[in-house]
């Protein structure tokens, strides 16, 4: 328990939202402990919001609850709210990405995972991506943001791996007003409804958020504000989780447009005026100090909090990039030497025996002068998307692939047809289909040989500088 | 004896983490599950464990082709009203 640190309350005044008025330094008030830790975290010092970005990596699509204001069909690049993306990324392709970004924002001082469904709901993505960070990028801070279902369990993790800043969204303290808010909770390999799931969920919450303080990680708390719901509860919520040891408390008002299909949006649930979101700031601001400057941001945000530049750092950008700068990702997995890394479409691991568009998973190999390794088995087109790639429309598919393939220099497969034997080779790496039927481990050391007679191999950081 | 997914899966992974057979793996145009090694969780739980994470109605069948979470039941969502 000893690490917890008192946090005094600060009072916000009369201040507005953060962007007008930079400069002002509402953490200067805080513990020096604390201070430290939040001088450059746009989301948790106002001052540091417009000097200091963030990214988040989408790395996370599985959820455990269904919260009235969430439509999981949703994911349009047309719209832009909290919880969507447009890609998930696997954690390797997450780490390229981080690295396109830090090359091009020298502010990023943050990397976070917020879903798009629950960073917890998937642990594996989630920590297997934190641990890539710590390895290549120790001077980033790590965040999460979680609905605290599973934190009771992950907490020591969280704090094994140096992460500083959590965020909990919690709507509520008490089950009478969550069942109002969350259609079902997944617990113990079962699908709780009404009031039994809202009291497992703050249950866990409550011993999540605990677990944390009491480690001494920040925790912030998130509350979306729901007019006739929870908004006269919100200074509750506010009082118990300061009594856990939450530091920030960040009251969001309710986006409801019935067109994002939401349950609240189809029933008519109307999201806060403006009004009614300063009277329950005000009424929770005596309780804790408030997160005034959010801006609500996407689980893939890249950039200053109220920028949001994650287009020009799709995945389809960055296998541009990623071809043009040659060896990034081997310096990403820390490895100079000549390697040549392959993708095989083969159905049973041992000829190049599929075609290349039925192939729904690709082997990925590294060839160098002394052996053949299997790296991994990438599926492709496992894009988290409800629309256009599951349509099969022939060039979101396709970008899918090249996504999945992006670090490779060349493509085995039995057959693969024009539009995407171009497409592939555009993109810089090499498609075969010579190898049909050829033992895989004998077609890897041809192709690698003929990539380096044509000096199509890469040379990991010394070409990439050279290009 | 084993459950299908359709058109409607939005590829967000929850069966997959949750599912005792490692039946189910990511596909195109979405995830599959491989009828081998499905058991429909019998013996292993209660109720099969991809229908009871997937939060989105219809997107997994049984045999018959009955949605084991029909239009409504998860969201509370009438269907003439959801968006699709």
């Amino acid at each position: 328990m000893g690490k917890r640190v008192e946090i005094p309350v600060v009072r916000a005044g009369s201040k507005q939202c953060g962007i007008a008025r930079c400069g002002s330094e509402p953490s200067a008030d805080l513990p020096e402990e604390i201070r430290k830790k939040v001088f450059d975290h746009p989301c948790y010092a106002e001052e540091a919001h417009h000097r200091f970005a963030r990214m988040h990596l989408p790395v996370a699509p599985a959820c455990n609850i269904q919260c009235h204001y969430c439509n999981r069909k949703y994911d349009c690049s047309n719209e832009s709210r909290p919880g969507v993306v447009s890609e998930v990324l696997q954690p390797e392709e997450a780490v390229a990405k981080v690295q396109a970004v830090v090359a091009a924002i020298p502010q990023l001082r943050v990397v976070g995972i917020a879903g798009p469904g629950d960073a917890l709901a998937n642990p594996k993505r989630t920590f297997s991506t934190f641990r890539l960070l710590r390895r290549h990028f120790p001077d980033l801070r790590l965040c999460l943001s979680t609905n605290g279902l599973m934190l009771p369990e992950w907490a020591s993790e969280i704090v094994a791996l140096g992460v500083e800043h959590v965020t909990i969204t919690i709507n509520a303290v008490d089950p009478a007003v969550a069942e109002r808010i969350y259609s079902w909770v997944f617990w113990k390999h079962k699908r709780l409804r009404g009031r039994e799931a809202a009291a497992v969920l703050l249950e866990r919450q409550m011993e999540g958020l605990e677990r944390l303080t009491e480690r001494g990680v920040l925790v912030k708390v998130n509350s979306v504000l729901i007019p006739g719901i929870n908004d006269d509860h919100l200074p509750e919520v506010a009082r118990r989780v300061r009594s856990l040891g939450a530091f920030l408390l960040n009251i969001m008002p309710l986006i409801s447009a019935p067109e994002f299909g939401t349950y609240f949006g189809l029933t008519g649930q109307r999201g806060p005026t403006e009004e009614e979101l300063r009277r329950v700031q005000q009424a929770c601001e005596g309780e804790m100090m408030l997160m005034r400057h959010c801006h609500q941001c996407r689980a893939d945000a890249i950039g200053l909090l109220g920028e949001d530049r994650h287009e020009e750092f799709s995945v389809q950008a960055l296998v541009a990039s990623a071809r043009r700068n040659g060896g990034q990702k081997r310096v990403a997995e820390g490895d100079r030497r000549r390697v040549a890394r392959v993708a095989v479409a083969s159905r049973d691991g041992r000829l190049v025996d599929e075609h290349f568009g039925h192939a729904t998973a690709l082997r990925i190999y590294d060839v160098d002068e002394e052996e053949v390794r299997e790296v991994e088995v990438r599926p492709i087109g496992h894009r988290y998307c409800s629309g256009e790639i599951s349509c099969g429309e022939g060039e979101e598919v396709l970008a899918a692939v090249l996504a999945a393939i992006y670090d490779c220099d060349a493509l085995l497969c039995a057959r693969i047809g024009i539009a995407p034997w171009e497409a592939i080779e555009a993109a810089g790496i090499v498609p075969s289909g010579e190898y049909a039927f050829v033992a895989i481990d004998e077609a890897l050391r041809a192709i690698y040989t003929e990539l380096k007679t044509s000096r199509r191999l890469r040379r990991g950081a010394e070409s990439a500088r050279a290009a | 004896m084993a459950l299908r997914i359709v058109d409607g899966c939005v590829n967000c992974t929850a069966c997959e983490e949750v599912c005792p057979n490692q039946a189910i793996v990511p596909g195109m145009p979405h995830y599959w599950i491989d009828p081998g090694r499905c058991t429909e969780c019998v013996g292993d739980f209660d109720e099969p464990q991809c229908a009871t994470i997937c939060p989105v109605e219809g997107a997994i069948v049984d045999e018959l082709g009955n949605a084991l979470n029909p239009p409504g039941s998860l969201t509370g969502i009438l269907p003439e009203r959801a968006i699709r």
